[in-house]
Parts: C-alpha cells; sequence; structure tokens
C-alpha cells in the first residue's frame, strides 16, 4: 500500500482536486466555521458579562480578591487534625489543608472497607444458599434506595443515642463506644515498627521481580518456579525477622476511664465514625452489584473450558476468571470510587471537618466567596481527575489486546 | 410422555412420584439451604441473626410502640409517654403530630390541600410517562402544561383567588418532587445538545467546551455546585438583580444533571449502528433532521433504562439542597424533631422518610429493569 503511494508516477493521480472555499452557505465547512465561531463568541460573551458584574460587585461590596488570606490566622475550631493546629494562630492555609487531609483519610479507608464489603456482599448474592442470596439482595436493594444523606443523618443520630463516658459500652476488650466517639487501642509507634514497613516494602520489590523472573523462567522453559516460599520469607518473615531483631517492642495504649473521661487509646470521634459507617455502607451497595456483574459475565464455558485443561480451583480463578471478571468491572468501580470521595463532601451536614466544612467556614469570616469555592472545586478535581487518569492505565493495562 | 412410557412398556403402576430426597420441602431446603456444612453453618448463623433483629425491631415498633400521646388544652403535645419508653418502643405519636409539617413544610396551613393535588399531579405525570402507549409528541405538552399548572398551584395568583405563598415557604415532599422533576425535564434538552456536541466531529472547538463542561461537572461534588449557587451567583448577576435561594438551587441542579444525562445520551448515541447515520447522509438529510428523525428516536430509546437509573441518583440528590437552607422533604422532617417537645425522637422521622424515599426509587428502578427486560427481548428477537 504505502509503497504504491510513495511511487513518483501515482503522485499526480493520487492527489485529491483542491477544492476551493467559496463563501456559500451550501459549503459545508463554511456552516461550520460559522457556527464554531458562534457558540463559542456567546459563550466568552456570557463569560465576559459575568465577569464584568462579578467585578463591579466585588467593588461596591469592598472585597479584594487574591489568596492573600491563607497566610492570615485562622479562628476556626479544628476538632480533630492530624496535625499540629492552634485556632488563631495557625494560618487558613493550614486550616484548609487539615481539611484536605481529612478528606483523604475518610476517603482512603471508605474505598478499602467499601471495597471489601462490596466485595463480600456482592459474592453473597451469588451463593447457592438462598438465604444469604436473599438477604444480600434486600441489603442491596434498600440501601441504594434510600439518599446518602439520610443514612448519614441516621447513623450519626444513632452515635447520639450512645451512653455517656461512665456507662460507655464495653463489647470487646481495649474498645469503648461512648457519647464522645469511640475507643480503640493504639499501638505506640517506635523505630523497629518502621523498619519493619520498609523491610516489608523492599519484600514486595523483591518478590515482583522474583515472580517476573520466574514468568520469564516459565516462558523459556515451560516450567514455572515455586514463587509462594520465595514470598512468604520475603514479605512475613522478613519484616517479623527485622522487628524482632530490633527488640520485637509490642506496648498498646489501651483507653482506659479515668474520672469522667477516657485516657489513651486512639478515638474515633461521632463523626468521623458515621460519616465512614454511612458512606461504607451506601458505596458498598453499588460495589456489590458491579461485582456480581462482573463475576456474571463471564461464560460459563470459561469455568468449563479451565477445568477441563484439568487446571485447579485457585488457579482458574485467578488465571481465567478474575481478569476477564476485572475488565467489566474496572471501569465502574472507578466511578464508584469517585462517587465516594464526592460524597464525603456530605461531612459538612453531620460536623466532621473536611475540606468543604472548613473552607466554608473559611468563606464566611473572610467574604472570599469565590477564592473559596475554588478552593474546593480545585480539591475535588485534582482527586477526580488522577484517580481517573490511574484506572484509565490500570483498565488499559488488564484490557482485552486485540490485534 | 404418557404415550413413550407406555409404547415403552412401563405398566401404569410402576411410574411413582419422585422420592422425597428430590422434590418437595425437605428436598428444597436440603438444596437450598443444608447443601454443604458450610452452607449449613452460615443458614443458622444468618437465621438466628435475622430472627433476633426482626424480632427486636418488630419490638421497637409494634410492641412497645406508641401510637397517641394526649394533647393539652392549647392543642399542645404532650411527649411524656414516649419520653418514658425512649430506646424501648418506638414513638409515632410524633408522626401523628407533624406529619403536615413534615410533607409541607412551612406552607400556611389552610392552603396546605394545594401541594397536596401539586403531589398528585406529580404522580399522575409520572404514571402516564411511564406507559408506553403514551410516548408521543403530545406527551411533551402535558408535562409543559403540567409543570406551569403544579407552579401556578403552588405559587397561587390573586386573580384566581389564590392567596400567593412565595417559594420561601414551600417545603417538604412538593419541594423535592419539584427540584427533581424541573431539574430534569430543563436539563435533559441540555443534556442532549451537549451529548451530541461532544460527538461532533466537524466542530471541534464545540466538542472541547462541551467535554470540558462534562468533566468539570462530574468532577466535582454537587455540593460544591450548591455552594457556588447560593455565594457565588448573587456576585455574577448585574446589581439589583437578585434571586432567591430556590431558583438558584434548581440551577445548580440542572447545570449538575445535565453533565451526567449527557454522558447517558452519549451512550446511546455510540451505540446506535454507524450504518444509521451513514444511511441518513445517502438520503441527503440535513444535519438537523438526520438528528431529529433517525438518530434521536433511536439512540434515546437505548438509554431509556440507565436514563432512569440517572434519575433515580437525582431524587436522592435533591436532599443536598438542605445544606443551602432550603427545607425539603429530608430538611423538614429534621426540622420536625427540632420541636422542643419532640426532641430525640429523629429515628422515627428517618424512617417515615427513608419509607418515602425507598416507595419512589423502588418503583422507578423495578420500572427501570422491567423496561430493560422488554428491550434486551425485542432486540434479540
Amino acid at each position: 500500500m504505502s509503497g504504491t503511494a510513495a511511487d513518483p508516477r501515482f503522485a499526480s493521480v493520487r492527489q485529491a482536486p483542491r477544492r476551493q472555499v467559496r463563501l456559500s452557505w451550501s459549503d459545508p465547512r463554511l456552516r461550520n466555521v460559522f457556527w464554531q465561531v458562534v457558540v463559542i463568541g456567546a459563550v466568552v460573551l456570557l463569560v465576559w458579562y459575568l465577569i464584568g458584574n462579578t467585578r463591579r460587585n466585588l467593588e461596591a461590596r469592598h472585597i479584594a480578591t487574591g489568596f492573600g488570606f491563607l497566610s492570615q490566622s485562622a479562628a476556626i475550631p479544628i476538632g480533630e487534625s492530624p496535625i499540629p493546629y492552634t485556632p488563631s494562630v495557625s494560618t487558613y492555609g493550614r486550616a484548609l489543608l487539615i481539611g484536605i487531609l481529612n478528606t483523604l483519610r475518610v476517603s482512603v479507608i471508605g474505598v478499602v472497607l467499601a471495597t471489601v464489603l462490596g466485595t463480600l456482599v456482592g459474592i453473597g448474592r451469588l451463593s447457592k444458599n438462598l438465604l444469604v442470596a436473599k438477604i444480600t439482595a434486600v441489603y442491596v436493594e434498600t440501601l441504594r434506595d434510600i439518599p446518602v444523606l439520610l443514612q448519614l443523618f441516621f447513623w450519626y443520630g444513632l452515635l447520639q443515642h450512645l451512653p455517656a463516658a461512665r456507662q460507655a459500652l464495653h463489647p470487646i476488650p481495649g474498645v469503648f463506644l461512648s457519647i464522645r466517639g469511640i475507643k480503640l487501642p493504639d499501638l505506640i509507634w517506635e523505630g523497629a515498627h518502621s523498619a519493619a514497613v520498609v523491610a516489608f516494602l523492599i519484600g514486595a520489590v523483591l518478590t515482583w521481580m522474583w515472580s517476573r523472573q520466574a514468568a520469564q523462567r516459565q516462558a523459556r522453559t515451560g516450567r514455572r518456579p515455586r514463587t509462594w516460599p520465595v514470598a512468604l520469607l520475603l514479605l512475613i518473615a522478613l519484616p517479623i525477622g527485622v522487628w524482632a531483631a530490633l527488640g520485637a517492642p509490642f506496648t498498646l495504649d489501651v483507653p482506659a476511664l479515668r474520672g469522667f473521661n477516657f485516657q489513651g487509646g486512639m478515638t474515633l470521634s461521632p463523626e468521623f465514625a458515621a460519616l465512614l459507617v454511612g458512606l461504607v455502607i451506601y458505596t458498598s451497595s453499588y460495589i456489590a452489584e458491579i461485582v456480581r456483574s462482573g463475576i456474571e459475565a463471564v461464560a460459563q464455558g470459561q469455568w468449563e473450558a479451565a477445568f477441563a485443561l484439568g487446571l485447579p480451583h485457585g488457579l482458574v480463578l485467578r488465571q481465567i476468571v478474575l481478569p476477564q471478571a476485572l475488565r467489566v468491572i474496572v471501569p465502574p468501580m472507578t466511578s464508584q470510587y469517585l462517587n465516594l470521595i464526592k460524597n464525603s463532601s456530605l461531612a459538612v451536614a453531620i460536623g466532621y471537618q473536611d475540606i468543604v466544612s472548613i473552607a466554608g467556614t473559611t468563606l464566611n469570616q473572610t467574604g472570599q466567596a469565590i477564592e473559596g469555592v475554588a478552593i474546593i472545586m480545585a480539591v475535588y478535581l485534582t482527586f477526580s481527575l488522577s484517580i481517573s487518569a490511574f484506572m484509565n492505565w490500570y483498565n488499559a493495562h488488564i484490557a482485552l489486546v486485540e490485534r | 410422555m404418557a404415550e413413550i412410557a407406555a409404547e415403552a412398556g412401563v405398566p401404569f403402576a410402576a411410574r411413582q412420584r419422585p422420592p422425597a430426597k428430590v422434590v418437595g420441602p425437605a428436598a428444597w431446603a436440603r438444596r437450598n439451604l443444608f447443601g454443604s456444612w458450610w452452607s449449613t453453618a452460615l443458614t443458622l448463623v444468618l437465621g438466628y441473626l435475622i430472627l433476633r433483629f426482626a424480632w427486636g425491631f418488630f419490638d421497637w415498633a409494634v410492641v412497645h410502640a406508641i401510637w397517641t400521646v394526649p394533647y393539652d388544652a392549647q392543642g399542645h403535645a404532650n411527649s411524656a409517654p414516649c419520653r418514658a419508653q425512649m430506646g424501648v418502643g418506638a414513638c409515632w405519636a410524633v408522626i401523628a403530630d407533624k406529619y403536615r409539617f413534615i410533607l409541607f413544610g412551612f406552607y400556611p396551613y389552610d392552603e396546605q390541600w394545594r401541594p397536596l393535588v401539586c403531589i398528585a399531579l406529580f404522580l399522575a405525570l409520572y404514571a402516564i410517562s411511564a406507559n408506553r402507549r403514551f410516548w408521543r409528541r403530545e406527551l411533551g405538552l402535558v408535562w409543559i402544561v403540567t409543570l406551569l399548572l403544579i407552579l401556578l398551584l403552588m405559587h397561587g395568583s390573586e386573580t384566581l383567588g389564590l392567596t400567593v405563598v412565595t417559594d420561601d415557604r414551600w417545603g417538604g415532599l412538593p419541594l423535592t418532587l419539584l427540584l427533581a422533576t424541573f431539574g430534569l425535564a430543563l436539563a435533559f434538552p441540555l443534556a442532549v445538545a451537549v451529548a451530541l456536541g461532544r460527538r461532533s466531529r466537524t466542530l471541534p472547538a464545540v466538542r472541547l467546551l462541551c467535554v470540558v463542561y462534562v468533566e468539570l461537572i462530574r468532577g466535582v461534588p454537587l455540593i460544591s455546585l450548591l455552594f457556588m449557587s447560593s455565594v457565588m451567583f448573587p456576585l455574577f448577576m448585574p446589581q439589583g438583580v437578585n434571586f432567591d435561594n430556590l431558583l438558584r438551587a434548581q440551577v445548580a441542579i440542572i447545570l449538575f444533571a445535565a453533565a451526567y444525562l449527557a454522558e447517558v445520551v452519549r451512550g446511546g448515541l455510540q451505540a446506535l449502528p454507524k450504518g444509521q447515520y451513514e444511511a441518513a447522509d445517502a438520503l441527503g438529510l440535513s444535519y438537523g433532521r438526520k438528528t431529529r428523525l433517525i438518530v434521536l428516536p433511536q439512540a434515546l430509546r437505548i438509554v431509556i433504562p440507565p436514563l432512569v437509573n440517572t434519575f433515580i441518583g437525582f431524587f436522592k440528590d435533591t436532599s443536598l439542597v438542605l445544606i443551602i437552607g432550603i427545607y425539603d422533604l429530608l430538611q423538614s422532617g429534621r426540622a420536625a424533631v427540632d420541636d422542643p417537645v419532640w426532641q430525640g425522637f429523629g429515628n422515627e422521622v428517618y424512617v417515615l422518610l427513608a419509607l418515602i424515599y425507598f416507595c419512589f426509587c423502588f418503583a422507578m428502578s423495578k420500572y427501570s429493569r422491567g423496561l430493560e427486560r422488554d428491550f434486551s427481548r425485542s432486540r434479540r428477537r
């Protein structure tokens, strides 16, 4: 094909006749240009008009635009913050950073828990046990049809009905449920733990390299060296060995009731707990449906063919079924993760201080409406776009490679 | 069957019922509940948990529930009997006392028949639209007329003898239906336009504009748009012009819904076989006629089930407007228990609200699944 095109003898023949641009309404190119100019012009005019109005309004109200307020000290009391913060000393910038971190905290934990719960429920819907199948079906149908905000209010209301600290519920040792939140034992972090985490990460990289090596060996010789003993050694024995070599420190900070309040331990505030539970339960009902339809999308013949080849059950699941199911599951799962992150903005309704809540307070205190809303939108757009970029990459990675 | 058996020479008496191991309730239970050790264990544990939970709920909601409370001479409810039973039994008296506030918000008490008629009109509109016999051009007209009638009823007019009720006093279920229905009715044309723009090959600038719009809106939560409508909208308007809160929230919902609906419609446009576009071009139809007569009727038909699912999402999402201070169904329910008499009885009200939302959403999702089944059947044929 390309050979003929490059042939000089055909050059003059192959060239399409040049069409002249005529200033006529029947020329489609001219019409296209005209419509684009009209639409873009209308949008530009609208934006121009809105900006002009905004500028006049801001002048009339004596509001200066700009992000200078970020370095002013913020008078926002913040209940839970992962980084040090003092009201009226720390800046608005720091307060907003705390908001972002709080949003991330609830989103990351929520995504993990919702995936686990949703997968379990989704598999439960396919169970041969009628009771399990029916209960999970009712779970999914009910929770999907009730607004997530109502569910959040319900969970928050439930946590508000918990007893006072003196009469805290005590379901398992070291865990206290009271109106002040959920108290959990906390591991006292020491250098040995960090070293163990580093050892685990190194082990993970080495395991990955070993399994690549094994795959290459398999491609060359048809025999795959065992990977699981190496993985066991690198992922479990190595971190534990490092931890033990450094003295195996293990001290739990167990909460205990002293007087009217608890001391020690880790606290989950009622707001955080309600938000997390509400988001996880709501999102898991959607994830369950995605997982179910993904598994159902793998044709029965795939299972049968794999078994006919004599593959063991685990291998069939790992090498035949899951890769095909994942292809169906990943795109809608991405949008559920994004929904969970976006729904975490409902925190503002129950008083958990996420980015929307703190930006809202900032906006009220400083009057910088445009900047406040812009910050909220920028933060969520960054989250959304980076997650979709990652998931698109992952999806392309596992997608069916066709000719 | 009988002839075959007779030909094979099996005497009638030898034909017996299948053994009880294969059919009958015991076999059914064995197959579905006690298939294996694992399954039996699951059944027993789950069965126990369900029975306990169901009994606990029944005990709370029915056995120990309080349905009415005494009223004093001024007509104020006395919630003392409920307080005594708090945590043990449900207090449905709060709903008996407050149901009109939950359903209609601050709408004047004597005029509440008007929102009630509006709810009936909304329901009738949904019922007509759901019936495929009425899927004709006239349906659009019916929608416009009904929606205008609803607005007129809610707002009132002096010439008709209806007291004017400004929209800051609207609330409850009619408001939720209003936000959802108007939002979708107005977002839909915008969504179709955006979807067509995004599919356009010949107008790259328009396509870029549509892509940016859709991705921008879908990337941010609805709350941020509602915030924008409540704090930034006043800055956008010329001085002296001011929209009220409800209208601004409605605009935010329309812009938000249009982006999501546009993606659904785009899916339908993509699913349409290319031959349809080419055949329309070959007939020499203009872009407008091709779109109106060939593309949209087929593409929209394909996407009706996912569209209904999107509607369910928006119906639930209208509850978010309470964050900018609008008294929708959820907020009126919450406000009802702000009354010092009924403080602390939120769960009873939440159960009622959940039931109302559930009825609407479940009906829609049932309907969408039925349609999906019908469509896939007719496609297969």
